[in-house]
């Protein structure tokens, strides 16, 4: 995917937000860190353009949640979560990078509901690679992108990596 | 950057990037405290020992606190209903509380080096909560965050200490902390109370004793106070009177410091004797906010340990080594996750 079609895939998606959530008056975008992020202030920022509203956005880490510390690299960095909202009553929708397994998606719920009551959470992610590990699926997808157990999906984003491109490469054993 | 010790003991042999990530990993905890569901499910299924074999209140509660907050369990010895009184030595005290397999001790002792005594026959982590006049590491990392959050900056600060410094563990901390980021020290209080040898504590950084609280107050950025510790004098000292007089702080004698000055007490207080309830609850005065940053320093400090603990087990089940001090993790977890052998017996 080249820096035209991530633009062009969020555009996209910032329309189909809109459009499904019938209107933005409790809409509000939590990133999950790290690339999902600028991810969600892009689409804030698209959201501005179609509807000329602010919507929030927050941001989430979710090593806290994980179910996987134990086999991580020891000390998983901790990383700040800021979501300057009050989260009771609203209509979340989560953004990632890419979505996998679907657990990075269970430790982020585990996360927002520490924080309250949201009437709705959904999901939004750039890339769906496939191989689910938990009953969870994307209400909005940029791309679904069909791979192997082997490969990677690379994200890089500009305001991360300093280059913009999402491409397929092998694991390097 | 990462913390490279197995325990935390002392903050004297951190270096300062090692102790600004300490801080920095406490913030996400300072958010949690804000949260309305405070209880993480991070230590879930581990245990916490807490053996203080010396009376607190604030730091028992509050580790207790951040391990529940984190969703581990804790085990709870004190010193009045143990075995102690009996007889025990701490070691025996310690390979009981062992044997009910804590993933974590933090431990409070009236003697100084009992932490460290302890943690070479121990495989788990511990933690100092205070070891008799030497140090008390998570009162200084929480002084350093309370400072850090109203100042923006813990570097190069005039730094005023006040009162009982011959049995402080908690100047130790405060001076090694922040002597790493370049503060100067002001000591101050009754003669018999600054000992001349706190100057050279900690090479290379300026400190200076004073026995005039209005000099002392000159130009600082930060007062921190002590608590007059009327259980470990042994001799006669001197009289809450004079001490009033001579020593207490008082809005007068606060406006000789900055006026952004801040004011540190780790509690608990003595109000009328060594600070007045003015200054206690003053605009400048950050006791509570230690309080508080107090339990996310102590979830950030056994999530690093507890959590980082777990990580090097399966790749090295250390035997309980002898003569053990502060492994040295970072060039473990840099070896290959394969158990290539190490040589690890010298």
């Amino acid at each position: 995917m080249s820096a035209a079609e991530i633009d062009r895939t969020l555009q996209r998606v910032a329309h189909e937000i809109v459009e499904k959530s019938g209107g933005t008056k409790h809409l509000a975008l939590i990133g999950i860190r790290r690339r999902g992020v600028p991810l969600a202030q892009r689409i804030a920022q698209a959201m501005r353009g179609i509807d000329g509203v602010e919507v929030p956005v927050g941001t989430l880490d979710i090593t806290l949640y994980r179910d996987d510390l134990s086999k991580v690299a020891p000390q998983a960095v901790l990383q700040s979560s800021e979501i300057p909202f009050g989260v009771d009553g609203m209509d979340l929708v989560l953004v990632d990078d890419v979505l996998y397994t679907g657990r990075t998606i269970r430790a982020a719920m585990n996360g927002l509901f520490d924080l309250g009551r949201p009437r709705r959470v959904s999901l939004c992610v750039l890339i769906d690679r496939g191989h689910r590990e938990m009953p969870i699926e994307a209400q909005y997808t940029g791309r679904v992108v069909q791979t192997s157990d082997t490969e990677i999906i690379e994200v890089r984003l500009r305001e991360i990596d300093n280059e913009e491109r999402v491409v397929l490469v092998d694991r390097v054993e | 950057m990462s913390y490279r010790f197995r325990d935390l003991l002392a903050l004297e042999p951190l270096c300062a990037a090692e102790i600004s990530f300490l801080l920095d990993q406490s913030k996400p905890f300072q958010e949690i405290q804000r949260h309305p569901l405070k209880k993480l499910a991070t230590l879930r299924g581990k245990t916490v020992a807490l053996a203080f074999f010396e009376n607190s209140t604030r730091t028992r509660i509050s580790f207790n606190t951040a391990a529940s907050r984190l969703g581990a369990d804790t085990m709870n010895l004190q010193a009045e209903a143990s075995s102690l009184k009996k007889g025990e030595t701490l070691l025996d005290t310690a390979f009981n509380l062992n044997a009910m397999k804590p993933d974590c001790l933090v431990m409070r002792h009236y003697s100084s080096g009992a932490a460290d005594y302890v943690s070479r026959h121990l495989d788990i982590p511990v933690v100092n909560a205070g070891d008799g006049t030497h140090e008390h590491p998570s009162q200084g990392l929480l002084d350093a965050l309370t400072i850090r959050d109203r100042k923006g900056t813990i570097e190069n600060l005039n730094v005023t200490i006040l009162g009982d410094l011959s049995h402080s563990r908690v100047a130790r901390s405060n001076i090694h902390l922040l002597g790493k980021f370049g503060c100067r020290f002001t000591l101050c209080g009754p003669a018999m109370w600054v000992p001349r040898e706190l100057e050279k504590i900690a090479p290379g950084t300026a400190i200076r004793s004073v026995y005039k609280i209005e000099e002392a107050l000159e130009d600082a950025d930060v007062i921190i106070m002590l608590r007059v510790q009327t259980e470990r004098q042994h001799e006669a000292s001197i009289s809450d009177n004079d001490y009033i007089h001579g020593y207490q702080l008082n809005a007068e004698r606060l406006k000789r410091a900055r006026p952004d000055a801040l004011v540190l007490h780790p509690g608990p207080m003595n109000r009328g004797i060594e600070i007045t309830p003015e200054v206690a609850d003053g605009p400048q005065s950050c006791v509570l906010d230690q309080v508080t940053n107090g339990v996310a320093v102590r979830m950030a400090i056994l999530y690093l340990l507890v959590v980082g603990e777990q990580g090097t087990h399966p790749a090295a089940p250390a035997p309980i080594e002898h003569n053990r001090r502060a492994t040295d993790r970072s060039s473990q977890s840099s070896a290959s996750p394969e158990p290539v052998p190490q040589k690890r017996d010298s």
